[in-house]
C-alpha cells in the first residue's frame, strides 16, 4: 500500500497545492479528463492522490484512511474534536488565508468588541426572550471562542452558505464567518468586531494519526518530507 | 474502573442508603426537550451534551444531569418540603480523548425546603460525607452567596452589579468587568471614540449615519444601550478600598472556621455582607450539630465558579487525589433556578450527586 495523500480536488486550492508540490519537485495532476478526481504522482515513488472535497480531508483525515491532507485549518479544527489529538500539523504552505470573523451590522454603534457584544446579547435576550442568533457553519470554533472569553446569551444558528444575508433576512443579528477581505461585509451593511477574530486559517498539511503507517508508509514520509523541505516532528 | 456489574451494585448499594432516610425515589425521562436546557446554560451545553431531533417534539437532549428534570417535576406538582433521590445515567460528550466517560451512573439527592436553609444545606453535606466516609476524600466547600451579596454591596450603579453577578460563573469575564469598573483597565478606544461623537450628535442621528438597521434589534434598543454607555462613563469607578475587598474575598481559601474570623473582618469594611456571613456561620454551627469538623472543612471563596452556573449558595464538592478525576460527589444550592424554571414560583433548594463509578473505583483500591 502507498502512502495515500489528500488534496482538494478542485479550484485556488487544488491548484495552489499542486504548485507547493510542483515547486519542489513533486509533480501532481489530475489523470484523465478534467473531471476525473485521480490523480498522478510523479517525482517519488509509492505516492498515491486522493482527490477531495476540502471540506472531507478532516474526516478522511480522522478516520485514517489517508495518511496526509492538505485543507484549510479552519475545516480541520471545527470539524474535528480535539484535532491535535487526531492529526498532527506538518507544515502551513503559506495560501489560502483566510479570517474567521465576528460581525455585526454596521447601525450597531454601541457594538465594537466582544465586551460590547456580550452586553448588548444580555439586554437583546432581556428584550426579545431569546438569545442572540450568530449565523455560522463554524459551531465548533466559534462557541470555543466565546466560551473561552466568557460572552454569555447567544445562539449559534446554522448556515451553509450567504452567511452574510442572514442577519438582512432577520434569520440572525450577527453572523460568523470566513472573510478574505472586508468587501462583503460593506456590501451586506456589517462590520468586524475589533477582537472578534475567531481564527486566521491557512492552507496546512496534515499527517494523520490513525493511519496506518506500519509498512513502508514511514520511510515514504520521510523521503516526501526531504523532497518538499518539511521538518517532521520527533517520533514521527 | 470496575466492571459495570460492580458500578451498578455500588449505585444500587448509595441509591438505598438514601433512600434509608425517607427520601421519595423518582424517575425522569433520559430524552429532555433542549430548549429549557439551551436557555439555562446557554450554548456552552451543546458542546456537553448530545443532541437529537424529534420529528414532533424538535430539539432534545439526553439528559445531561438530573437537577433540571427534578426541579422542573418539584414546580409542577410537588408538595412541600419535599426530599427526592434518584439513580440513574447522564450521558456529556467528551470533546478530548480521554478516559472520562461519556455516559455513566449517578445517585442523586434533593432538597426543597422554605425554612432552616442552614440546616438543609448541613444535611445534604453531612449525608454525602457520611456515605464517603470510608474513602478518606478531600472535601472542598464554597459559597457563591457570599460573592453575589458582597457585589451587590458595592457603592456602584444596579446595571454594574447586575453585570457583574451575570459573570460570577465566568471568571475571566468577571475579572474584566471588574478591572473596567475599578478603572484598572482604560476603556476601549472604539468607545472613547464613540462617546466623543456622542458630545456632539445624538445616538439616533449616528445610528442612521452608520447603516440600515438590519435583524430583530431596534435603533431603540441600540440607542438606549448607547445611553447606558454615556451613563456608565459618568459613574464613578470603583472605590480602590472596594475593589481590594473583592479581590480580597474571591481569594480567601482557609478552614473554614478561619474563614469565619476572616469575613467577618471583610464584613467590617461592607456592612452590607453581613446577613450573607450570618449564614455561613449558621451552616457551619448546622455542619457541627450533625458532626462534621465545620471549623477544619477546606472554604475556597471562589470554589464551584467554574461549574454550573445554577449554584447561588453553598457548594461542595469530595475529591479523590487522582490525577483527571472529576469530583466524586457534588452538590450546592441553586434557590435562583427553581424561580427561572417554575413560571414565577420558587422553592429553596439544595442536592448533590454521587458517581459510583469512581466510588467503586476506589473501594477496589482500597
Amino acid at each position: 500500500m502507498g502512502l495515500k495523500i489528500g488534496v482538494p480536488s478542485k479550484g485556488r486550492l487544488m491548484d495552489k497545492t499542486f504548485d507547493w508540490f510542483g515547486a519542489r519537485g513533486v509533480t501532481m495532476r489530475q489523470s484523465g479528463a478534467d473531471r476525473e478526481y485521480a490523480g498522478v504522482v510523479e517525482g517519488i515513488g509509492g505516492v498515491d492522490l486522493v482527490l477531495l472535497s476540502a471540506s472531507e480531508v478532516p474526516r478522511e483525515l480522522a478516520a485514517g484512511r489517508i495518511h496526509l491532507g492538505v485543507t484549510g485549518s479552519d475545516l480541520v479544527q471545527d470539524k474535528l474534536a480535539d484535532w491535535a489529538g487526531q492529526v498532527q500539523a506538518l507544515a502551513p504552505l503559506g495560501f489560502g488565508q483566510a479570517d474567521l470573523i465576528l460581525a455585526v451590522p454596521l447601525a450597531w454603534i454601541d457594538v465594537d468588541t466582544l465586551d460590547d457584544l456580550d452586553a448588548a446579547a444580555a439586554a437583546f435576550r432581556a428584550t426579545h426572550g431569546h438569545r442572540l442568533r450568530i449565523a455560522t457553519k463554524y459551531h465548533r470554533l466559534v462557541r470555543d471562542f466565546l466560551t473561552v472569553r466568557g460572552v454569555a446569551d447567544y445562539q449559534l444558528v446554522d448556515s451553509q452558505g450567504a452567511t452574510e444575508g442572514t442577519v438582512k433576512n432577520a434569520t440572525a443579528e450577527a453572523i460568523a464567518d470566513i472573510t478574505s477581505s472586508g468587501e462583503t461585509l460593506r456590501a451586506n451593511h456589517l462590520k468586524a468586531l475589533s477582537d472578534g477574530l475567531v481564527h486566521r486559517s491557512e492552507a496546512v498539511l496534515y499527517a494523520a494519526r490513525a493511519a496506518a503507517w506500519t509498512g513502508g508508509e514511514k520511510q515514504t514520509l520521510q523521503v516526501l518530507a526531504g523532497l518538499v523541505g518539511v521538518t517532521l516532528p520527533d517520533g514521527t | 474502573m470496575p466492571s459495570p456489574a460492580a458500578i451498578r451494585a455500588e449505585a444500587d448499594r448509595l441509591f438505598a442508603a438514601l433512600r434509608e432516610t425517607g427520601a421519595e425515589p423518582v424517575e425522569t425521562d433520559i430524552l429532555q426537550p433542549a430548549g429549557a436546557l439551551l436557555d439555562l446554560y446557554g450554548e456552552d451545553i451543546r458542546a456537553r451534551a448530545y443532541v437529537t431531533q424529534d420529528p414532533i417534539r424538535g430539539e432534545m437532549m439526553l439528559r445531561p444531569d438530573f437537577t433540571v428534570p427534578v426541579v422542573q417535576m418539584h414546580m409542577d406538582h410537588g408538595a412541600e418540603p419535599a426530599r427526592y433521590c434518584y439513580l440513574g445515567k447522564v450521558f456529556r460528550k467528551q470533546d478530548h480523548l480521554s478516559p472520562r466517560a461519556s455516559e455513566y451512573l449517578q445517585v442523586g439527592y434533593e432538597v426543597f425546603a422554605r425554612d432552616r436553609p442552614a440546616e438543609a444545606d448541613a444535611e445534604v453535606f453531612a449525608l454525602f460525607a457520611r456515605l464517603l466516609a470510608p474513602l478518606n476524600l478531600r472535601p472542598a466547600t464554597g459559597d457563591i452567596g457570599l460573592l453575589l451579596a458582597a457585589i451587590q454591596a458595592l457603592a456602584t450603579t444596579e446595571r454594574r452589579k447586575a453585570a457583574l453577578a451575570r459573570h460570577i460563573w465566568r471568571p475571566r469575564r468577571f475579572r474584566a468587568l471588574l478591572d473596567r469598573f475599578a478603572g484598572r483597565t482604560p476603556p476601549a478606544p472604539s468607545r472613547l471614540a464613540l462617546l466623543d461623537r456622542l458630545a456632539t450628535s445624538d445616538p439616533e442621528a449616528l445610528i442612521a449615519a452608520a447603516g440600515p438597521v438590519l435583524g430583530l434589534r431596534t435603533p431603540e434598543e441600540i440607542a438606549a444601550r448607547t445611553r447606558a454607555l454615556v451613563a456608565d462613563a459618568e459613574t464613578p469607578p470603583l472605590s480602590a478600598a472596594e475593589a481590594a475587598t473583592l479581590d480580597d474575598l474571591l481569594a480567601l481559601s482557609a478552614p473554614a472556621g478561619e474563614a469565619l474570623g476572616h469575613l467577618r473582618d471583610i464584613a467590617v469594611d461592607m456592612p452590607a455582607l453581613t446577613p450573607a456571613v450570618d449564614r455561613f456561620a449558621d451552616r457551619l454551627a448546622a455542619l457541627a450539630a450533625l458532626g462534621v469538623d465545620a471549623e477544619a472543612l477546606p472554604f475556597e471563596a471562589s470554589h464551584g465558579r467554574s461549574t454550573l452556573e445554577y449554584y447561588d449558595g453553598f457548594v461542595f464538592g469530595f475529591h479523590a487525589d487522582r490525577a483527571g478525576w472529576p469530583p466524586v460527589a457534588s452538590g450546592g444550592r441553586y434557590d435562583a433556578l427553581t424561580a427561572v424554571l417554575g413560571r414565577g414560583r420558587s422553592i429553596p433548594a439544595v442536592g448533590g450527586i454521587l458517581r459510583p463509578a469512581l466510588v467503586a473505583a476506589l473501594k477496589g483500591a482500597v
